[in-house]
C-alpha cells in the first residue's frame, strides 16, 4: 500500500507539525500530542476536550477553534490517547468553568478519559463532565457487548455543544446538551475497502470486488454483514432504513442530515448517495432542516460512506447554525 | 517479601511479555486490532525500568510508579487495566515495607477489584479476569491452608493457566472483540494469556 509517510512510527507528530503550520489560528503541544486554539481566552466558558485514535481526521483536531472544541488529543493510529494527553488538554483549557470531555464508546476511549477525569480533578480541582457518544445502530445485542459505537453523531455534538460553550452556557447545560444531541442522533455506515494503518502496512481486513461490509466500524471493525455491491439507491436504502427503525424517526420529524465519507471515496459519489438518502427521507415524510455531506470522520483510506441523522428541534438547529471556525468546519465566523 | 522481590517479579514479568510478544499479537490480531503484544511490552519495559531508578522505595511505591507508568505508555484498553491493577496493589500496600503472603493476597485481590470496576466485566466476560479472578481466589484459599507464599503462587499460576485456556470457547462480551459476536469464539483471550504471565512471573520470583 503506498502512503505518503516517511516512517510509519512518526506519522501521528509529523502529521501534528503540519497541522500547527497550515493553521496559524491553532496551537499544538507536541510532547503531549494536544491541538488547541490560541485566539483568545475566554474566562468562565466551559473548555470542551476531545480526542481519540488518529486516523480519523478532521476528527477531532480538525474541529479545534471557536464554536467548537477547545483541544483534541491524538492517540497513535486507531488507539486511544492517554491519561497524561487529557490532563494536560484539560490543564490547557481550563478557564473556570469547568471541562466537558466528549468521548466516542470504545472501551480503550472511555477508560483513559475516566482516569484522566479523575486524575485532573484530584490534581487540579478542576470539574471533568465526561459525555459518551454511542450512536451506530451496526452494533446489535449492545447489552452483550462493549456497546455500540461513537461515529457520526460524534461531529455533529462537537459542533452543537460547542456553539452552547461559547454562548456561556454552563458545565451542567453543556453537558445536558450533549446527551440530547447522543440520544437523539444515529448513524450506519458501509465499507468497500479496508483500510490500511500505516505501521501495518496491508490492509485490516480482506474484501472482494463484488462486496461490501455493512454496518462497518470506524477502525475496519466488522459490521453487520457482507454483502453483494450495490447501486448508490440500495445503499441508501441499506444504511438509512436501519437508522430510521432504531430511534424511531417518524413522519414529521426535522433532522440534520450527514453522509460522511470514510477517507477514500470522492465527493462526487457522496453527492449521489446524499441524493439517494434524501429520496428516502422524503417518502417517509421527515424534513432536512439542515446537511452535511464530506469526509469529516474517516477510516483513513477506507471506501465507504456513513449517514447521520439527528432529529433536531429549533434549538438544535440554532445551535447547528452559530459561527464556527475550525479546519474542518467553517461557517457565520 | 521487600522491595528486591518486588522488582524481581516486575523485571521476570516484563522479560516474559517480551518473550511472548509476538504471541500475544498474534492472538490480539484474530479478535481485536494486534496490538497487545507490542504495547505491553513497551509499557513494561518502561515500567521496570522505572522501578529499577525508584532506590529504595517501599513496596507499595514501587508497585504504583509501575501502574502509573503502564497508565502512560500502553494505550487502548491494556494502559488503564494494568495500570488500575498495579495502582490499587500499590494502594493497598501503603507503605508498609516488609509484605507477607496475607498482604499481598490482599493487594492482589484490590487490584482485581479495581480492574473489574474499571472494565465493568465480570468472570467470563472472556478478559483478563478470567484468569486473573481464578489465581486470586486459589492464592486466598491455599493460603488459607497454611501454604506459604511461594507454593500458594505456584498453584495459582495453575489456575491462571487453566483460566487462560477456559476462555477460548467463550463469546466476547467486552471490549473490541465483543463487535465480533458469535465469531469471537474458537480464539483464547489475548488479555486473560498477558495476565497469566504476570501470575507465572510472580510463582517464579516471590
Amino acid at each position: 500500500m503506498k502512503k505518503i509517510i516517511n516512517d510509519p512510527d512518526t506519522v501521528v507528530a509529523d502529521a501534528l507539525l503540519g497541522i500547527e503550520e497550515a493553521y496559524p489560528q491553532l496551537r499544538v503541544d507536541h510532547e503531549n500530542k494536544v491541538v488547541y486554539r490560541g485566539d483568545e481566552r475566554r474566562p468562565g466558558k466551559v473548555g470542551l476536550v476531545s480526542g481519540g485514535g488518529s486516523g480519523h481526521e478532521p476528527l477531532h483536531g480538525g474541529f479545534v477553534g471557536l464554536g467548537m472544541l477547545d483541544a483534541a488529543c491524538a492517540g497513535e493510529v486507531f488507539t486511544s490517547p492517554v491519561p497524561d494527553q487529557m490532563i494536560a488538554a484539560t490543564k490547557l483549557v481550563d478557564d473556570g468553568a469547568g471541562v466537558l470531555q466528549i468521548v466516542k464508546n470504545y472501551t480503550g476511549d472511555v477508560m483513559n478519559f475516566e482516569m484522566a477525569a479523575e486524575m485532573a480533578a484530584a490534581e487540579t480541582g478542576v470539574e471533568v463532565v465526561s459525555v459518551v457518544t454511542d450512536d451506530d445502530v451496526a452494533v446489535q445485542d449492545s447489552t452483550f457487548t462493549a456497546g455500540r459505537r461513537g461515529v457520526g453523531v460524534t461531529v455533529l455534538l462537537e459542533k452543537i455543544v460547542g456553539a452552547a460553550a461559547e454562548e456561556g452556557r454552563d458545565l451542567a447545560a453543556v453537558a445536558e446538551l450533549a446527551r440530547k444531541v447522543n440520544g437523539n442522533g444515529r448513524s450506519m455506515g458501509l465499507a468497500l475497502t479496508s483500510c490500511t494503518v500505516p505501521a501495518a502496512g496491508k490492509p485490516t481486513f480482506e474484501i472482494g470486488e463484488d462486496e461490501m461490509e455493512l454496518g462497518v466500524g470506524i477502525h475496519g471493525e466488522p459490521g453487520r454483514e457482507r454483502v453483494p455491491m450495490a447501486s448508490a439507491k440500495e445503499m441508501a436504502q441499506l444504511l438509512v432504513e436501519p437508522v430510521l427503525a432504531d430511534l424511531p424517526f417518524g413522519s414529521g420529524d426535522g433532522v440534520i442530515a450527514f453522509v460522511n465519507g470514510l477517507g477514500g471515496t470522492p465527493l462526487l459519489e457522496l453527492y449521489v448517495l446524499y441524493h439517494e438518502v434524501r429520496s428516502i427521507l422524503d417518502q417517509h415524510g421527515i424534513g432536512v432542516a439542515r446537511s452535511l455531506v464530506g469526509n469529516y470522520i474517516t477510516s483513513l483510506d477506507m471506501a465507504g460512506a456513513s449517514v447521520t441523522l439527528l432529529k433536531a428541534d429549533d434549538e438544535l438547529v440554532g445551535l447547528w447554525d452559530a459561527p464556527v471556525s475550525t479546519p474542518g468546519l467553517r461557517w457565520g465566523a | 517479601m521487600s522491595v528486591p522481590d518486588v522488582r524481581s517479579w516486575i523485571d521476570r514479568f516484563a522479560e516474559l511479555v517480551h518473550a511472548e510478544r509476538d504471541r500475544l499479537t498474534e492472538l490480539d490480531a484474530a479478535v481485536g486490532d494486534a496490538d497487545h503484544g507490542s504495547n505491553l511490552d513497551r509499557g513494561m519495559k518502561a515500567a521496570a525500568a522505572a522501578a529499577g531508578e525508584l532506590g529504595d522505595a517501599a513496596p507499595g511505591e514501587l508497585l504504583k510508579k509501575v501502574g502509573m507508568t503502564l497508565v502512560s505508555t500502553v494505550g487502548g484498553a491494556s494502559g488503564p487495566l494494568y495500570g488500575t491493577l498495579f495502582l490499587r496493589m500499590g494502594a493497598s500496600l501503603g507503605e508498609a515495607t516488609d509484605v507477607d503472603g496475607p498482604a499481598f493476597a490482599a493487594a492482589l485481590r484490590a487490584g482485581l477489584v479495581g480492574v473489574a470496576a474499571r472494565g465493568k466485566a465480570e468472570v467470563g466476560d472472556k478478559t483478563l479476569l478470567d484468569a486473573l479472578t481464578p489465581a486470586v481466589d486459589e492464592l486466598d484459599a491455599v493460603l488459607a491452608e497454611g501454604a506459604s507464599l511461594s507454593e500458594a503462587l505456584g498453584r495459582a499460576s495453575t489456575a491462571a493457566d487453566a483460566g487462560r485456556d477456559a476462555t477460548e470457547p467463550l463469546v466476547a462480551r467486552k471490549g473490541r472483540a465483543s463487535y465480533l459476536g458469535e465469531r469471537s469464539a474458537g480464539h483464547q483471550d489475548p488479555g486473560a494469556t498477558s495476565v497469566a504471565l504476570l501470575v507465572a512471573a510472580a510463582a517464579q520470583t516471590l
